[in-house]
C-alpha cells in the first residue's frame, strides 16, 4: 500500500514546482542587472580604458587573401566606452523595471555589445591585425554542429523522459563506425553506420532503462566508459596498426547550393559546406516541426510530462520511449561522424567532451530545438573566439572564454538569469501499475 | 517488507525507507541474509560474465586467431583453440600484473615479489578515496559525478602547498594534505550550496564543474610561478620532498602513504554513515528528503555538508595523486579516476567496505591491465570495457539473472536515485 501512495505525492510536489516561478525573482532581477553592470564596467576598463588607443580596428567580411571582400574601419576605443555605457544602461534599466518578456532582448544585447568591443578590440591590436566576421562565423557554425546534432539527440530523449548523459559515448560509437565504414565502403555508407552505431547505444540506453529500470545517469555514465573503452579497444587492435585499410576515410567535400551561395556573405557563410550540415539544417527543422506540430511530437510530450495520463488516453509510453530514444541516438551518432568526415581520422576519445557541451547547450536551451540549437551556436562561437584568442590575443586567458559555455549552464540551471525547467517525468522510469 | 522486494518493478520507484540498501537494516533476519546473498551472487555472476565477454575481446584481438577465422568454416577447431589461448595468456598476464608474478618473483627481490601487489595498491588508493566520496553522496541522495573536478582542484591545491612553500618534513605533508582536501571540499561545495539554495540540480552542475576546473588547470599549468620554469610543456613544479607522501614498502616499489589515507577514509566514512547522528540525517535526507524536512532536518545544511565531504574526499584522492604516485602536475593528473570513481561506489553498493573491496578490484584490474598490455599486446582499454560492462550487470540484476536463469529478485544499485532532474 505503502508504494501506492508515493507517486501522487511526487505528482503534487510536481505541481509546486511549476508554482513558485514567479514572473521575474528577486534573484533573477539582481543576479541578471549586476551582471550587466559589472560586464560594462569591464568593458569600460579593459577595451576603452586600457584599449589600443593608436589604432583604428579594421574588420573584414571574408578572409585576407579574397577578392572584393567588404572591410571597414572603426575606432576601437570610443566604440568600447559606447557599448560599456548601453551596457550599464541596459542592466540599470533591468534593476528598475524588470519584464519578464524583455530579458531575452536586454541580455542578448548586452553580450552582444560585449562581444563588439572584444572584436574591435582585437582587430585593433596592431596595424596588421584585422578582423574577419565570415571567417570566425563559418568556423563557429563548423564547431557548433556537433553539438547541435547532440542537442537535439537530447531533445528527442529528454521530452520522452529519458535522461541522455551518453550523447558523448553515442557520438563516440558513431564516429568511430563512420572512420571504418566509410574507410571501407565510402562517405555515404559511412554517414549511414555512424548514425547506426549511435542508435545501437541508444538502443542499450532504452533496454536498460526503461526495460531494467536502471537509474539514467548512472546508465550514462557508465555507457560513456564502455563506448570509450570499446572504441578505444578497437582502434588499437585493428586502426592503429593498418590505418591505410581502416582508418582512412574520405573528407567530406563542400557543395554550394546554386543561387543562395551566391549571397555575398550569407552565401558563404550557410550555402557552401558539406552535406552533413545541411542534414543539421534539415534536422533542426525537422525535430521542432515533429516535436510541436505532430501528433507524435504530441505525445512524446504528453510522455515526458506526465506519462500515466498519456497511458490513461492509450499512448504507449514505453513505446513511445524506446523510438525516440533510438531515433535520438542516431542524431547523436550523425553527429559523431561529423569529427571523422571534417577531421579525417578516428583518434581514441576524438569527441573530447563535446558531448557533455551538448548536454550544456540542451539544458542552456531549455529543452527545445531551437533553443538548443541557438544555445550550440552560442557554445560554438565561444569556442571560435577562444581559438582566436589563443592566437592573436595571448594576454587574454584563453582558458577562461573556454569555460564560459560552462558557466552559463551552471548560472541557468541555477536560476540566477532564468529559471530552467526539465519535462516533468525526466528520468523517471514508468511502471504500469 | 517481503511483499516489496517480490515485485521487481516496483522496487526502483519504492520509497527507500520500504527497502534499505543492504546495510541498513535491521540485525540480519532470515530475509536479510537471503538479498545479501542474492546480492552477492549477482555481483559475482556479473563479474563473470563481464570477463567471459572479455575474454571474447581479446581473443579478436589476437592475430593468431584472427588469421585462423579466415578458414573458420573450413576447420573451426583452429579459432577456438587459439582464442581460448589467447584469453587464457590475457588473464594470466592480467593476474601477474595485479596480484603474483612467478617470472619476476624468481629474482627474489622485493620489487620481484611485491610488485605487482603493489601496482593494485597505489590504483585503488584514489579509487577508494573517490568510490568514497561518490558512495557517501549517494546515501544522502546525491550523484557527485563532479569526482573530476574536485580531484583536480584537490591536487592543485595539494601540489602548490607541495612546490611553493619550504616548510618542516611532518607538517609540509600534512599542510599539502589539508590544503588538497580545501580545494576539493571547495568544488564540491559549491555544488551543495547551488543544490541547497537554488535548487540546481547536482549532476548538471558537477559536470560543468568538472570542464571549469579543466580549463583552470589548464591556464595555471601555462602560468608563470606554476608552470615549471624553462620548460614549454604543461607541467607544474616537482612537489617538495618533505611534501612527499612516505613509500611504504622501500623505494623499490610504489605504493605510498595514500593507502593508510585510503583506510582511515574508508573507516572514518564506515563510521559517519553508520554510527553517527550526522550519518542518520544524511541517510535520512537521501531517503525521503520530504519526510526528513517534515521531521525538523535541514536538508540544505545536509546537502552542503555531503558535498563537502565527498569533494574533501575527492580532493584526498588528488592528493594521492600529487603527493604520492606522481610529484608534479600534469593536464591529465586526474586519471579519469571521478568517473572510476562512480563505478567503484556503484560496484561497492555504497558502502565503505563494499567500496574497499570493489576499489582493490578496479585497481587490481588497472594494474594488471598495463601487464596485459605489455605481455600480450592486448589494449589495456579491455580494462574500461570490463569495469563499465561489470557496473551494467549489476546495475541490471534482472539481467544477468536472465543470463543466468536463476530466480529470485535483487534491487538494482541506485534505484533510490531514480529521479529526474526536477527531482
Amino acid at each position: 500500500m505503502t508504494t501506492a501512495v508515493e507517486p501522487t505525492e511526487t505528482t503534487e510536489l510536481t505541481v509546486e514546482h511549476v508554482v513558485t516561478r514567479a514572473p521575474v525573482s528577486r534573484a533573477q532581477r539582481l543576479g541578471a542587472g549586476i551582471s550587466l553592470v559589472v560586464l560594462g564596467l569591464v568593458t569600460i576598463w579593459r577595451f576603452g580604458i586600457e584599449g589600443h588607443h593608436d589604432q583604428d580596428a579594421s574588420i573584414r567580411l571574408g578572409a585576407v587573401g579574397a577578392e572584393n571582400v567588404p572591410h571597414f574601419t572603426v575606432p576601437a576605443v570610443p566604440v568600447a566606452w559606447v557599448a560599456g555605457v548601453l551596457t550599464i544602461l541596459l542592466g540599470i534599466v533591468w534593476l528598475l523595471v524588470p519584464r519578464r518578456r524583455w530579458f531575452g532582448p536586454i541580455m542578448g544585447a548586452g553580450i552582444f555589445l560585449f562581444v563588439v568591443a572584444l572584436i574591435c578590440w582585437l582587430a585593433s591590436a596592431s596595424e596588421f591585425s584585422t578582423f574577419d566576421v565570415v571567417g570566425t562565423l563559418t568556423s563557429s557554425i563548423g564547431l557548433a554542429v556537433p553539438l547541435i546534432l547532440g542537442a537535439l539527440c537530447g531533445v528527442m530523449c529528454e521530452r520522452s523522459a529519458v535522461i541522455n548523459v551518453a550523447i558523448e559515448g553515442q557520438m563516440l560509437a558513431g564516429a568511430w563506425a563512420s572512420a571504418l565504414i566509410g574507410t571501407l565502403l565510402g562517405v555515404t555508407a559511412g554517414l549511414f553506420a555512424g548514425a547506426f552505431a549511435g542508435a545501437l547505444l541508444g538502443a542499450l540506453l532504452a533496454v536498460f532503462a526503461i526495460r531494467y529500470l536502471v537509474n539514467q545517469v548512472v546508465l550514462g555514465v557508465v555507457l560513456n566508459v564502455l563506448a570509450a573503452g570499446l572504441t578505444g579497444f578497437f582502434y588499437d587492435v585493428f586502426m592503429q596498426p593498418n590505418p591505410e585499410s581502416y582508418n582512412q576515410p574520405p573528407l567530406l567535400e563542400n557543395h554550394k547550393v546554386p543561387l543562395l551561395g551566391d549571397i555575398p556573405v550569407i552565401g558563404p557563410l550557410f550555402f557552401d559546406t558539406s552535406v552533413i550540415v545541411y542534414l543539421t539544417y534539415i534536422l533542426i527543422v525537422l525535430v521542432d516541426v515533429w516535436l510541436f506540430r505532430t501528433r507524435w511530437g504530441l505525445r512524446t510530450r504528453a510522455v515526458g510530462e506526465h506519462p500515466k495520463a498519456a497511458d490513461t488516453v492509450g499512448i504507449n509510453v514505453l513505446a513511445m520511449r524506446y523510438r525516440n530514444v533510438i531515433i535520438g541516438g542516431a542524431i547523436a551518432g550523425l553527429g559523431g561522424s561529423y569529427f571523422i568526415f571534417a577531421v579525417g581520422q578516428f583518434q581514441k576519445n576524438i569527441t573530447s567532451g563535446q558531448g557533455f557541451i551538448a548536454l550544456a547547450a540542451l539544458i542552456f536551451g531549455r529543452w527545445s530545438p531551437r533553443g538548443a540549437t541557438a544555445a550550440a551556436l552560442l557554445f560554438g562561437f565561444a569556442s571560435a573566439m577562444q581559438l582566436n584568442l589563443s592566437i592573436n590575443a595571448p594576454s587574454i586567458p584563453s582558458a577562461f572564454v573556454a569555460m564560459l559555455p560552462y558557466i552559463a549552464t551552471i548560472v541557468a540551471v541555477a536560476g540566477l538569469v532564468g529559471k530552467v525547467r526539465a519535462p516533468a517525468a525526466d528520468g523517471e522510469p514508468y511502471v504500469k501499475e | 517488507m517481503s511483499e516489496q522486494t517480490a515485485d521487481p518493478a516496483a522496487e526502483p520507484q519504492a520509497s527507500p525507507p520500504a527497502s534499505p540498501p543492504a546495510d541498513d537494516a535491521p540485525p540480519p533476519s532470515g530475509w536479510f541474509a537471503r538479498l545479501w546473498a542474492s546480492s552477492l551472487l549477482v555481483t559475482v555472476l556479473a563479474f563473470v560474465t563481464a570477463m567471459l565477454i572479455g575474454g571474447v575481446l581479446i581473443a579478436i584481438a589476437d592475430p593468431k586467431t584472427q588469421a585462423a577465422s579466415h578458414y573458420f568454416f573450413q576447420y573451426p577447431w583452429d579459432t577456438i583453440t587459439y582464442g581460448l589461448q589467447a584469453a587464457w595468456n590475457g588473464y594470466v598476464a592480467l593476474f601477474e600484473g595485479a596480484i603474483f608474478n612467478p617470472n619476476t618473483a624468481s629474482d627474489g627481490t622485493l620489487a620481484g615479489y611485491l610488485g605487482p601487489i603493489s601496482e593494485t595498491l597505489t590504483n585503488a588508493t584514489p579509487l577508494i578515496l573517490g568510490g568514497l566520496s561518490v558512495g557517501l553522496a549517494f546515501r544522502a541522495g546525491l550523484f557527485n559525478i563532479g569526482g573530476q573536478g574536485q580531484v583536480i582542484m584537490g591536487a592543485i591545491f595539494a601540489g602548490f602547498v607541495g612546490f611553493h612553500y619550504d616548510l618542516p618534513p611532518g607538517l609540509h605533508l600534512l599542510a599539502g594534505i589539508l590544503a588538497g582536501m580545501v580545494g576539493g571540499a571547495l568544488w564540491g561545495g559549491v555544488a551543495g550550496v547551488l543544490k541547497a539554495k537554488t535548487g540546481a540540480h547536482e549532476v548538471i552542475t558537477t559536470i560543468m564543474l568538472n570542464y571549469i576546473a579543466l580549463y583552470f588547470l589548464a591556464y595555471l599549468l601555462s602560468v608563470k610561478g606554476f608552470q615549471r620554469a624553462g620548460s614549454g610543456q604543461a607541467i607544474s613544479y616537482p612537489v617538495h620532498g618533505s611534501a612527499q607522501l612516505p613509500s611504504l614498502l622501500g623505494g623499490s616499489v610504489r605504493v605510498h602513504g595514500g593507502l593508510i589515507l585510503a583506510v582511515l577514509a574508508a573507516v572514518a566514512i564506515g563510521w559517519l554513515i553508520d554510527r553517527s547522528t550526522l550519518g542518520f540525517r544524511l541517510r535520512a535526507v537521501g531517503a525521503n528528503q520530504f519526510a526528513s524536512r517534515t521531521a525538523g532536518m535541514s536538508v540544505e545544511n545536509s546537502y552542503i555538508t555531503v558535498m563537502l565531504i565527498a569533494g574533501a574526499l575527492c580532493g584526498l584522492a588528488g592528493v594521492s595523486q600529487i603527493l604520492g604516485t606522481n610529484s608534479s602536475i600534469t593536464g591529465d593528473i586526474d586519471a579519469g579516476i571521478g568517473f572510476d570513481a562512480i563505478t567503484v561506489a556503484l560496484l561497492g553498493r555504497a558502502n565503505a567496505k563494499g567500496i574497499v573491496a570493489a576499489g582493490l578490484l578496479f585497481g587490481a584490474l588497472h594494474a594488471g591491465g598495463t601487464q596485459m598490455q605489455s605481455a600480450t599486446g592486448t589494449p589495456i582499454d579491455l580494462v574500461q570495457v570490463i569495469q563499465s560492462l561489470i557496473v551494467l550487470f549489476i546495475a541490471a540484476p534482472m539481467l544477468v539473472r536472465a543470463i543466468w536463469r536463476i530466480k529470485g529478485t535483487t534491487a538494482g544499485v541506485g534505484g533510490q536515485l531514480a529521479k529526474g532532474w526536477n527531482g
